[in-house]
C-alpha cells in the first residue's frame, strides 16, 4: 500500500503527538469547538457593555453587533462603557458627586498578593522539587504525600486556627500573613508539578556536566532549569489562577486595605439588598479577566513549545 | 548608641550562626530554652516573632551543616517544608487536636470529650443531619465532574496536539473559563439556568415550546453544576494533557510510521506512556478539588434538591452553626476518604508497583 491519506488526515486530523504541522482544516474545526467553550464567557463579556435596563430584557439581548445579519435584530442591543465607569466610581444619586468604590485600590492589592505568592512558591516549591527528583531522600514519598495533604483538606477546617494563629502574631489584614498563606497553598501544586517535569529529564547531560567539572549550582541553572521552562510557565499559570480567583481565605484574613477582588465583588453586588447587578458584576468580571487573560497569552510560547527542545530524554 | 548595636548585631549574626552550626545539638537545645522562656514571659505577638527568629536561626545552622556534608536534598527541600509546616500542617494539626474537644467558636467553653465528634458525625447526631447523604452525593458529584472533565480536556488536548494556524489565538479562547472567579461566573449560570430570562431557557422554549425549569429536578440540578464545574475545569486537564502531548519526541513517531505502526498501537506504546504522569496528576488534583466543591452548589442550588455536598454541609455545621469540632471531626473523615483515594491513583500511576 503506498501512502493513502483519507480525508481525516487531509483535513488535519493526524494521529496526536509531537508538534507536528496541521493545516488550516485543523484550525476550523478547532476555531468552532473553541468558540463553542468560549460562548458562556462571551456572554459574560457582552453584558458587560449592556445598558442596564436590558440586562434580564426577554428575549435576551445577545450581542453589540448583528455580526452580518446572523443574529436578529430583536437581540441586539446598543453599546455602553458605563458599567466600567460604575466599577471604578458610582455617581451618587440627585446629581452629588461620584464616589469611589475603591475598586482600583482591589484591583491593585490583587495583582500584588497574586503575583508574589506565585513566585515566592515557584522559587521555593521548584527548588524542592529539583531535591526530591535528584537527591531522593529517606522516606521521598512520605514527605511528598504529606505535601500533598496540605492540598486535600477542605479550607473551612484550617482557617481556624489560622485565624487564631494570625490574630497572635498580628498579621491578619496584612499583605505578608496572606502572601505566606497562599505561597504555602500553591506550593503542593507547585513541587509535585515540577517534580514530574523534572523526573522526564534525561540525567545524563547533567552526569556529563558534572565530570566536567561544573558545581551543583551550575547544573541546576544551566542545565536543568532552562529544559523545564514550559512546565515552569505551566505552573505559574495554574498559580496565578488558582490564588487569583481564591475566595475564602481572602474573606477571612485580609483587612479593609488588603482585601481582594473577589470579596470586593461579592459585597458590591449583593449589597443593598437589590438582587445581583447583572451589568455591575459582568463588568468587574471582565476586569478581573484581563490580567490573568494577559499573563497567559504571554506565556503561552512556553507553554506549548514543548519541554524537550533539541534535548534527548528518558 | 542604636548605630552601633546595629553593626554590633550585623556582625555577631554570621558568628552565631557559625558557632550554632558547629554545634547544632548545643543549639537545638538552647534555642528550645529560650522559645519556652518566650513563650511564658511574652505577650502572644512577641513570642510567636522570637520563637520564630529562633527558629530560623537554627534552621539556617542546619542548612550550613547540610550544605558542609553535601546533604543537598534537605537543603533543597528544607525551604518548601518550612512554610507548609507554618501556614498548612501545623493549623491542620491544631484543627486535628480539636475535632478530639468539644469547643464551639462563639462561646469559650472548651472540653475533651474523645472520639465523641466522630461517633457522633458517624451515627448522624449533629444538629443538622444529612453527613452521609452529603457524602454520597459528594462521591456522585466527584465521579461524574471527574470524568466529565478528564474526558473533555483530553479531546480538547488531541485537537491542540498540533501546531496549526491561529493555535496560540484559539487556546487562549479555551483557557478563559478556568481564569473567571468561580462565584461571579456560578452567579452566571444561574442566570443561564433562570426559567424565566436566562438564555439556556429560552433556547430550549423557542425549539420545543415549553417552559424548561433546569434546577427543578435533582437530576436537573446536578447535571446543571457538573456542566458548570466541568466547563470551568477541563482546560485544566487538556494544558496538563497537552504539555504531555507536546513533549513526545517527534523521531519516535517517524519510526513509527517507518515501522506503519497502527494508530492504536502508536497512542499505547509512544503517546500514553508521555502522559500517563500528567494524566494521573490531572486526576488526582481534579479529584481533590470535586471533593471541595461548594462554591457553584452555594450559588446554583444553596443545597437544594438533594446536591448538598460534604464540603459545604461542613461550611454551615462550623460556620453557621459554630459547631467547629464536629466539623473538624467531618474534614478529617474526608481527609482520610481522599488519602485512601490519592494512595489508591499512585499505585497505579506508579509504573514499579505494577511491574512488582
Amino acid at each position: 500500500m503506498t501512502d493513502r491519506v483519507s480525508f481525516w488526515e487531509r483535513i488535519g486530523f493526524r494521529s496526536v503527538g509531537g508538534i507536528a504541522e496541521a493545516g488550516w482544516g485543523r484550525t476550523l474545526v478547532v476555531a468552532v469547538v473553541s468558540f463553542i467553550y468560549f460562548l458562556p464567557v462571551l456572554f459574560i463579556i457582552f453584558t458587560a457593555i449592556k445598558p442596564q435596563a436590558l440586562a434580564l430584557s426577554v428575549p435576551p439581548t445577545l450581542s453589540p453587533t448583528s455580526f452580518f445579519g446572523l443574529i436578529p435584530d430583536q437581540f441586539v442591543f446598543t453599546p455602553t462603557l458605563d458599567n466600567f465607569a460604575s466599577v471604578f466610581s458610582r455617581v451618587m444619586t440627585a446629581g452629588g458627586q461620584p464616589e469611589s468604590t475603591g475598586f482600583d485600590r482591589f484591583f491593585f492589592n490583587s495583582i500584588v498578593i497574586a503575583s508574589a505568592s506565585v513566585l515566592l512558591a515557584l522559587v521555593i516549591g521548584t527548588l524542592a522539587a529539583y531535591g526530591f527528583s535528584r537527591y531522593p531522600l529517606r522516606g521521598n514519598d512520605t514527605y511528598l504525600f504529606i505535601i500533598l495533604t496540605t492540598r486535600m483538606l477542605p479550607a473551612i477546617v484550617v482557617i481556624i486556627p489560622v485565624i487564631l494563629m494570625f490574630r497572635a502574631m498580628g498579621l491578619s489584614g496584612s499583605y505578608l500573613g496572606i502572601i505566606m498563606l497562599y505561597t504555602a497553598f500553591n506550593l503542593a501544586f507547585t513541587v509535585w508539578m515540577m517534580k514530574s517535569f523534572f523526573d522526564e529529564l534525561s540525567t545524563d547531560i547533567e552526569d556529563a556536566a558534572r565530570i566536567d567539572g561544573s558545581s551543583e549550582i551550575k547544573v541546576f541553572f544551566k542545565i536543568c532549569l532552562p529544559q523545564v521552562i514550559a512546565g515552569l510557565a505551566a505552573t505559574f499559570v495554574f498559580g496565578l489562577i488558582l490564588t487569583w480567583n481564591e475566595f475564602l481565605f481572602a474573606l477571612l484574613l485580609t483587612g479593609p486595605d488588603t482585601r481582594t477582588v473577589p470579596v470586593a465583588m461579592n459585597q458590591a453586588v449583593s449589597s443593598g439588598g437589590r438582587g445581583t447587578d447583572w451589568t455591575l458584576l459582568a463588568a468587574i468580571e471582565t476586569l478581573f479577566l484581563v490580567p490573568v487573560f494577559l499573563a497567559t497569552f504571554f506565556l503561552q510560547d512556553h507553554l506549548l513549545r514543548g519541554v524537550t527542545f533539541g534535548t534527548v530524554r528518558k | 548608641m542604636q548605630l552601633m548595636s546595629t553593626i554590633q548585631s550585623a556582625k555577631t549574626a554570621p558568628a552565631l550562626l557559625k558557632l550554632s552550626a558547629d554545634n547544632w545539638r548545643f543549639a537545638v537545645l538552647v534555642g528550645l530554652v529560650v522559645s519556652a522562656l518566650a513563650v511564658v514571659t511574652l505577650p502572644a505577638s512577641g513570642s510567636f516573632w522570637v520563637v520564630g527568629a529562633i527558629s530560623a536561626l537554627v534552621a539556617a545552622a542546619f542548612a550550613v551543616n547540610a550544605y558542609r556534608r553535601r546533604y543537598y536534598g534537605g537543603l533543597l527541600v528544607a525551604p518548601a517544608i518550612a512554610v507548609l509546616f507554618v501556614m498548612n500542617i501545623f493549623p491542620l494539626l491544631w484543627s486535628l487536636g480539636l475535632s478530639f474537644f468539644a469547643y464551639q467558636s462563639n462561646l469559650q467553653s472548651i472540653r475533651f470529650v474523645g472520639l465523641n465528634n466522630y461517633i457522633k458525625v458517624l451515627t448522624d447526631e449533629v444538629a443538622a443531619p444529612g453527613n452521609w447523604n452529603a457524602l454520597i452525593n459528594t462521591a456522585m458529584f466527584a465521579v461524574c465532574t471527574v470524568s466529565a472533565q478528564m474526558i473533555v480536556g483530553f479531546l480538547l488536548a488531541m485537537l491542540f496536539a498540533k501546531q496549526f494556524p491561529l493555535r496560540k489565538y484559539l487556546l487562549i479562547l479555551v483557557l478563559t473559563p478556568m481564569m473567571l472567579s468561580v462565584v461571579a461566573s456560578g452567579v452566571f449560570f444561574t442566570y443561564y439556568y433562570d426559567p424565566t430570562f436566562g438564555i439556556l431557557s429560552y433556547v430550549i422554549n423557542s425549539v420545543a415550546g415549553g417552559q424548561f425549569i433546569v434546577m427543578d429536578s435533582k437530576a436537573g440540578a446536578v447535571a446543571g453544576i457538573v456542566f458548570a464545574d466541568a466547563w470551568m475545569w477541563s482546560p485544566f486537564v487538556m494544558l496538563l494533557v497537552l504539555a504531555g502531548l507536546v513533549s513526545v519526541p517527534k523521531y519516535l513517531y517517524e519510526a513509527a510510521a517507518i515501522d506503519r505502526v497502527s494508530a492504536w498501537r502508536r497512542f499505547w506504546s509512544i503517546t500514553f506512556p508521555y502522559i500517563r504522569g500528567l494524566l494521573m496528576l490531572a486526576l488526582l488534583f481534579r479529584t481533590i478539588e470535586a471533593f471541595k466543591l461548594a462554591d457553584l452548589v452555594i450559588v446554583l442550588t444553596k443545597g437544594g434538591n438533594d446536591t448538598m455536598t460534604i464540603s459545604y454541609h461542613l461550611i454551615r455545621i462550623a460556620n453557621e452553626q459554630n459547631k467547629t469540632s464536629e466539623g473538624a471531626a467531618i474534614s478529617y473523615i474526608i481527609l482520610f476518604i481522599v488519602i485512601v483515594l490519592t494512595n489508591l491513583y499512585l499505585y497505579v500511576a506508579n509504573p514499579k508497583n505494577r511491574e512488582a
